[in-house]
């Protein structure tokens, strides 16, 4: 596959940024994403330039380290799926694909596709926990009766891996898919019920604090999501946040 | 007032409150289609232009209601703006048009609004507060009649912003009971509810302005 890529290139987060074009030719179709953009970086460095700076770690679409709004959608054209288990058979050769980084305030660019998303971790700290006695008296989590429906709906919640493509697929770059996926997960566990109040309500301060936008019910969250969090959590979300600031 | 849900729960609570409204508004409106020479509708709307407990209860609290709607649709939207300082080169998205761009609707309702306001609230206003005439309870037929009868632009302009109108109900009723936290706002039931709502409500509205635009 021949490809023509437009890739975002920043040197810093002070500097303005631009498109710049390359060629990569010889492409396979079964290669990753990142497989593709590791060749044209090998390509850069054989030419003296300067690689292009672009998140990963697991290849295996768990971490949620991999970002890149592709073609304009964040994780690429395949639904579910992130950018590193995105292949490049679902592009022909001859196309030319738009590279750019997560945008949103909240996400400022570190270095051409790199933003920094250490806002979602100042959100978890918040409150995306739960306190467990570790001092050697340890309960098994699996001796704490959970009824299947409600640990099927945590679990849902949980898959969530914390990427931000909710926050650069929503114009307002909201980050509620997010924040009500992690206060949906331990609403309905026992295990996060102690902490349920102030839970929710330390995470949203955080939220507002880090300067994310509000949820405006677009749904462009959920469509783009790599891992199919629906938008009742924003529904649970809103909930969770009335009765613990009215109860 | 601080916490961005609070502020969409507000939001939705007054866009909720202003549905409601716009119902009684449509029915009363309606009434001008029965073939009884008017006198339907005079009596309702001598009614409410006269009774105190609209005229200085509900009327204020309507007034707020609007006001305090747009002025916090403005600062979520000036909001959220700042949130994505930066727009995409190459734009992709899987949201309707309606769900994005419930600012220009709005906007656009702002506006229509200033037009109803100077059609037939400040008339309204002048004639019993500041002329203090005599009441003339079989003048709203007239008025009405009046002001849509053979005029093309005004009976234009009601019907475009009637459809804006509904596109921002269709989609704001939906999102208000989500923001409220009491349904997805993709819910069967509360989509069809959407659907009939914002359609019937624009549809009604149409169809008074251009029966008034064409029968005499």
């Amino acid at each position: 596959m021949d490809l023509l890529l437009k890739i975002w290139r920043q040197k810093n987060s002070t500097e303005k940024g631009g498109v710049q074009n390359y060629r990569i030719k010889n492409i396979e179709p079964d290669m990753s994403f990142l497989e593709m953009l590791d060749v044209l970086n090998q390509q850069l460095i054989n030419e003296g330039d300067d690689p292009i700076a672009f998140d990963h770690d697991c290849r295996e679409g768990i971490c949620g380290s991999c970002s890149l709004v592709i073609n304009g959608a964040p994780h690429g054209p395949d639904k579910g799926t992130t950018t590193c288990q995105l292949h490049m058979r679902k592009f022909k050769s001859g196309d030319t694909i738009y590279i750019e980084p997560f945008r949103s305030s909240s996400f400022p660019v570190i270095k051409d596709l790199v933003v920094d998303r250490s806002a979602f971790d100042r959100i978890q700290q918040a409150g995306g926990y739960v306190s467990i006695n570790t001092s050697g008296n340890t309960v098994d989590a699996n001796a704490t009766p959970i009824p299947k429906p409600d640990a099927d709906e945590a679990f849902k919640s949980a898959a969530c891996i914390g990427c931000g493509a909710c926050v650069a697929a929503c114009k307002n770059s909201s980050a509620m898919l997010f924040v009500g996926a992690k206060v949906s997960q331990y609403a309905h566990l026992p295990q996060g019920k102690v902490e349920r109040k102030e839970r929710v309500i330390n995470m949203v301060e955080q939220m507002d604090k880090e300067g994310f936008g509000s949820c405006t019910n677009t749904g462009a969250c959920e469509a783009h999501c790599p891992k199919d969090i629906s938008l009742d959590n924003i529904m649970r979300l809103n909930q969770e946040y009335l009765k613990s600031k009215i109860l | 007032m601080q916490s961005s849900i609070v502020k969409k729960v507000l939001m939705a609570l007054s866009g909720i409150f202003l549905m409601f409204f716009l119902l009684q508004h449509l029915a009363i409106n309606l009434t001008s289609l029965i073939p009884d020479d008017g006198k339907t509708f005079n009596a309702i709307s001598h009614f409410m232009g006269y009774n105190p407990i609209v005229q200085f209860i509900l009327q204020p609290i309507l007034i707020f209601g609007v006001c305090f709607h747009f002025i916090m649709g403005l600062i979520l939207e000036y909001q959220n703006r700042k949130a994505r300082n930066k727009k995409y080169i190459y734009h992709n998205t899987n949201s309707s048009w309606i769900s994005k761009n419930m600012i220009i609707t709005g906007l656009v309702i702002l506006a229509f609004l200033a037009l109803h306001f100077y059609d037939f609230w400040i008339p309204e206003m002048e004639y019993k507060y500041i002329n203090y005439e005599d009441s003339d309870p079989t003048k709203y037929f007239h008025e009405l009649k009046e002001k849509f009868n053979g005029e093309t632009y005004r009976t234009a302009i009601y019907c475009v912003s009637f459809i804006l109108l509904g596109m921002h109900l269709n989609h704001g009723l939906s999102s208000s009971f989500q923001s409220v936290g009491v349904t997805p706002s993709r819910d069967r039931l509360l989509r069809k509810v959407a659907n009939i709502y914002s359609f019937g409500i624009s549809l009604g509205f149409i169809a008074i302005a251009v029966f008034h635009y064409f029968i005499h």
